[in-house]
């Protein structure tokens, strides 16, 4: 049976065996000529224009400016959502009031998928910088939220017994006791963030953006330039995973900090 | 009956109605061109419902997005539980696939939109391809873990018991895993809707996110908010309905906590 784990060569092995089956099978549909070369181009063709757009522009610039104007927003509209969000869920976990008037407001909206709010975005903020910040905002705020609020909400009741014994406020409370107490769970709450708000990035500049990883994919399509789709899906996954590798980097690194478990 | 929490719910809701009417109708602080006031919400939905607005009534938009998510997600389960069953039992299958799953699962499966319409076109199939991709990953790595969190000694005891491998995985790998399959599910479905709707902004003849397509580019905020409200009450229905067969596949589970 297979059930017991792998030897380091064993695994390289089996990875190797697995990448160049998927290249080979890649490859071999385009050359066979049972896929048209223009919808399906070879693997090497990718790569070599992959290359190319790293210098050369493509619906108006090239591929790192494109990326740089796409991490801009995605930058402003995660930031916002935890400006907004974690604050908000701290609050919602001290008062009751509070979380009892959003928690329902909240669970309605809930079931709008992020990129449903594309028409009000491009209606109230424009398709320049505004629209998408919105949509990033709507993808990215809901983890920011949630993970703040249960951080707060599960505080052990010890520590809030002994603050409140001392006579301590309401913004002492939060800041002082409740804050630092949920920090590993906002911060997992960001990462998760993080992630949703690049994929609503994606989808805000397919549809309303003139600049941008998303918009250099549209103009492909319409040009029908395969290989330039999949350069903007190669570099829209590089960049989505540096940002998550990062933010696992820093959450175990908080962790270890605080003496917790990595 | 309602609780306290109920009780202010309620008010909260009243509250937002009110606000919306005085924000809109009373004094027009918010102009109709940004935000429908109620009555034309409601002129909107009419419309949409008995006349048509983008070529088809409400439910004919509604039920085709409906049916294109069903179909991308069954097609989803059907591969990706699966393969992440044979990724979680086979040590050679997971070292040899997660490379290749390395590499795509951090494109967004938004980023399969431009390439699903140039292979297939607005139609029906590239939607289907699109949600197929969005829920595939998620069934697969939670169906992947389930597995690997199974308790070794159930599993070293069924098989000195000699339980053939079919049986083997039907009886205790895939049920022991269920609680994660279910919560990859979830993921899926949540991804699946996403997904559909930006590809019916992206491009489509019909459907609900292309009701909203169309009410963006006629400035209609009227028909935008039924448009978003659809998504909403789709996207709350098939979870309820996932949450229910989730109860239901599940009763052995809970039973077994008491």
């Amino acid at each position: 049976m297979t059930n017991t784990p792998l030897s380091l060569r064993e695994t390289v092995a089996w990875g190797l065996l697995g990448t160049v089956l998927f290249l080979g099978l890649w490859s071999g549909l385009t050359m066979s000529g049972l896929v048209p070369r223009q919808f399906l181009p070879p693997p090497q063709e990718v790569a070599s224009r992959f290359i190319q757009l790293l210098t050369s522009p493509f619906a108006g610039a090239t591929l790192p400016q494109h990326l740089g104007s796409s991490f801009m927003r995605y930058a402003y509209g995660v930031l916002l959502a935890a400006a907004i969000g974690v604050p908000l869920g701290l609050l919602m976990g001290w008062f009751r009031l509070l979380d009892d008037i959003v928690t329902p407001i909240f669970d309605g909206l809930r079931f709008i998928a992020p990129i449903a709010w594309v028409p009000f975005a491009a209606l109230w903020f424009g398709t320049g910088i505004g629209g998408p910040v919105m949509i990033i905002f709507a993808g990215a705020f809901p983890p920011c939220l949630i993970n703040a609020y249960r951080g707060a909400r599960f505080v052990e009741p010890r520590l809030i017994e002994a603050a409140r014994m001392l006579g301590t406020g309401h913004v002492r409370m939060i800041i002082e006791i409740l804050l630092p107490a949920a920090v590993p769970s906002i911060v997992a709450g960001l990462r998760v963030s993080a992630g949703l708000g690049w994929q609503s990035l994606v989808g805000a500049e397919l549809i309303v953006a003139a600049a941008g990883v998303g918009f250099m994919m549209v103009q492909a399509q319409g040009s029908v330039q395969t290989a330039t789709v999949m350069t903007g899906m190669i570099a829209i996954g590089i960049v989505g995973m540096i940002i998550d590798v990062l933010l696992r980097q820093g959450e175990a690194w908080l962790r270890r900090r605080r003496g917790l478990e990595a | 009956m309602i609780g306290r929490r109920g009780w202010i719910g309620l008010g909260t809701v009243a509250a937002l109605i009110a606000l919306w009417f005085l924000l809109t109708t009373i004094t027009g602080l918010v102009s109709g061109a940004r935000f429908p006031s109620p009555a034309e919400f409601w002129l909107s939905l009419t419309q949409i419902w008995g006349r048509g607005y983008a070529g088809g009534q409400l439910m004919t938009h509604a039920l085709h997005s409906l049916k294109l998510v069903a179909m991308g997600f069954a097609v989803a389960i059907a591969t990706g539980i699966p393969l992440g069953l044979w990724m979680g039992w086979n040590r050679k299958a997971e070292a040899a696939i997660n490379p290749v799953f390395l590499v795509i699962r951090p494109i967004p499966p938004l980023a399969w939109i431009p390439l699903a319409i140039l292979w297939l076109g607005l139609g029906d199939g590239a939607k289907i391809l699109v949600i197929w991709f969005s829920a595939f990953v998620p069934s697969v790595i939670n169906t992947f873990a389930g597995v690997r969190n199974i308790d070794r000694p159930m599993i070293e005891a069924a098989r000195m018991l000699g339980t053939p491998r079919w049986r083997m995985v039907r009886e205790v790998i895939a049920p022991a895993a269920s609680p994660l399959i279910f919560t990859g599910l979830r993921l899926s479905l949540q991804a699946s809707w996403t997904t559909l709707v930006a590809a019916e902004l992206v491009g489509a003849l019909v459907g609900v996110g292309f009701v909203l397509n169309m009410a963006q580019q006629d400035l209609y905020p009227g028909m935008i908010l039924v448009g978003m409200v659809t998504v909403g009450l789709l996207g709350w229905a098939t979870t309820a309905l996932l949450a229910m067969v989730e109860r239901r596949a599940l009763a052995w589970n809970m039973a077994a906590r008491d």
